[in-house]
C-alpha cells in the first residue's frame, strides 16, 4: 500500500447541486489509523460528500487537503490518486467474468497483489469463471470490495459498504477496515449502521 | 500491463461480447451497401461513380451506432467514476477509448471495403484510393465522435442528440474521403488524401483533451 498518507483534513467544506446547498461547514481531521463514520438521514448529501473528499466534485466552498510525506495536496485529481472508491454502484461489467472484472482492476492500479488471493479473501474464487450478468446484489458488492483492495489505496471512501451484504459479509467488511486501519490507512464510511469498528463518528444534518 | 494498455483491452473485450458495437457496426455497414445498389438499379457507370461517396456515408453512420455507449456505459455502472481516480488522466483514458472505438469498427470497417466495393462495380484503380481513405479518415470519426459521446454520457436516450453534434462534425472527412476515391477514379491528384489526413490528426490529437474536459464536466454535474 502507498503507505505516505498521513492525515486528511476537512475545513468549512460545503457542496451545492443545481442551486441547491447539500451541506455546509464540515470539518474533520483524521490521522494514520483513524476511521470516520458519516451518519446522517437519507438525502442528507453522504454521497456528495464523499465525491467532494475524493474530488470528483468541486466543494462550493471550504478545503480538503491531504498530507502526503510532509507536503499537503488540494487539487482533487492529485487527492483522486490516493483514493480507494467503494461507491453505491459497483462498477461491475455484467459482460466480463468476475476474473476478467478483477483483472482489469489489478492491472489497471498497478496491484502487487495475486487477483486470485484477493477473490479468495472476498469470498469469490469458486465464482472466477461466471459472468458478472449471474451475480447476485451482494455478491457484485464483494466484487467491488476486490477492486478496492487490489487498488491499495491509503484513503478509502465507502458509501454504505454494508448495504446488500450477508451477515459474513458485514463481518469481513469490519475486518478489512480494522486491517486497513491497522496499517495505517485512513477510512470514511457513510453509513446507516455501525460498521463493528471503531470510529469517529460525523452527524450530517440538513443544511 | 499498463493503465492505458488495460483499459484498451478491457474496451476492446467488451465491444465484441453480447451488446459490444463491433460485429453490428460491420453487419450495418454491409447492409446499407447492399441496398443502395439495389435502391439505385443496375446501373453500372451510375454504382461505380458513387461508390466512394455512399461507403463513406455508410462508414460514418455504423460508426455512429456504437459510439453513444462508449462513454454512457461506464457512467451508468460507476466505472467512470473509478477512471477518473485511476492512476491515468482522463484525456489517456479518452485516447485508449478511442483507439478501441476504431480498432473494433473503424479497422473492420475498411477491412471489409473491398468486397461491398464489388457490389457497386467500383473501377480497380479505385480500390486502393477506397481502402486508403477508409484507413486514414475513420480515426477521425472515432475522435470526433467521443467528444459527442462524453458530453451526452448522462443523457438517457442520447443516441439522437449524438448523431446531431456528431454528423455535421464531420462533413469534412465524408467529402474528403469520398473525394478521394472519385478522384482516383479520375486520375487525379492526391489533395483530397492530404485535407482527410490533416482532418484525421487534427481530430485525434484533440479530441482527447476536449471529451475529457466534457466527462470532468458531466462527473462534477
Amino acid at each position: 500500500m502507498n503507505n505516505a498518507l498521513d492525515r486528511v483534513e476537512a475545513t468549512g467544506l460545503a457542496c451545492e447541486r443545481g442551486g441547491r446547498l447539500i451541506f455546509r461547514d464540515l470539518n474533520f481531521v483524521l490521522t494514520r489509523g483513524e476511521a470516520l463514520s458519516l451518519e446522517g438521514a437519507n438525502g442528507a448529501g453522504k454521497t456528495s460528500a464523499l465525491r467532494v473528499f475524493a474530488g470528483l466534485l468541486s466543494p462550493s466552498a471550504g478545503a480538503m487537503s491531504l498530507r502526503v510525506a510532509a507536503t499537503e495536496i488540494t487539487d482533487g485529481e492529485e487527492r483522486g490518486r490516493f483514493v480507494g472508491w467503494f461507491g453505491h454502484l459497483d462498477g461491475v461489467k455484467n459482460q466480463m467474468t468476475v476474473m476478467e472484472n478483477a483483472s482489469f482492476a489489478a492491472a489497471l492500479y498497478g496491484a502487487r497483489d495475486e487477483v486470485a488471493t484477493v477473490l479468495d479473501r472476498v469470498g469469490l474464487s469458486r465464482m472466477r469463471d461466471l459472468p458478472g450478468q449471474y451475480l447476485s446484489a451482494g455478491q457484485r458488492r464483494r466484487l467491488a470490495l476486490a477492486r478496492l483492495l487490489l487498488s491499495e489505496r491509503p484513503l478509502w471512501l465507502l458509501d454504505e459498504p454494508l448495504a446488500a451484504l450477508d451477515s459474513v459479509g458485514k463481518a469481513l467488511i469490519a475486518e478489512l477496515i480494522s486491517a486497513h486501519c491497522a496499517k495505517g490507512g485512513i477510512v470514511i464510511a457513510a453509513t446507516h449502521d455501525p460498521l463493528g469498528v471503531a470510529a469517529q463518528r460525523l452527524a450530517m444534518g440538513a443544511a | 500491463m499498463s493503465p492505458a494498455y488495460a483499459l484498451l483491452k478491457r474496451d476492446m473485450t467488451l465491444a465484441f461480447r453480447a451488446g459490444g458495437g463491433a460485429m453490428l457496426a460491420v453487419a450495418f455497414f454491409g447492409t446499407i451497401a447492399a441496398l443502395v445498389p439495389l435502391g439505385v438499379g443496375a446501373d453500372l457507370a451510375l454504382l461505380g461513380r458513387i461508390a466512394g461517396g455512399v461507403l463513406w456515408v455508410a462508414a460514418a453512420l455504423s460508426a455512429l451506432l456504437s459510439l453513444d455507449r462508449l462513454f454512457q456505459a461506464d457512467f451508468e455502472d460507476g466505472s467512470l467514476d473509478l477512471l477518473a481516480l485511476a492512476p491515468l488522466s482522463l484525456e489517456s483514458a479518452a485516447a485508449m477509448k478511442i483507439c478501441a472505438h476504431w480498432l473494433t469498427t473503424g479497422l473492420p470497417l475498411t477491412l471489409v471495403s473491398p468486397l461491398l466495393a464489388l457490389i457497386f462495380n467500383l473501377p480497380a484503380e479505385g480500390y486502393l484510393a477506397l481502402i486508403g481513405a477508409l484507413a486514414i479518415g475513420t480515426p477521425s470519426l472515432s475522435a470526433v465522435g467521443a467528444i459527442g459521446a462524453a458530453l451526452t454520457l448522462s443523457v438517457r436516450r442520447g443516441g439522437l442528440i449524438l448523431a446531431l453534434i456528431v454528423l455535421p462534425l464531420i462533413t469534412p472527412a465524408v467529402i474528403f474521403g469520398a473525394g478521394a476515391v472519385l478522384t482516383s477514379l479520375e486520375g487525379g491528384g492526391s489533395a483530397a488524401f492530404l485535407f482527410l489526413a490533416a482532418f484525421a490528426l487534427g481530430t485525434v490529437l484533440l479530441a482527447p483533451f476536449a471529451a475529457a474536459a466534457a466527462v470532468r464536466l458531466n462527473l462534477a454535474g
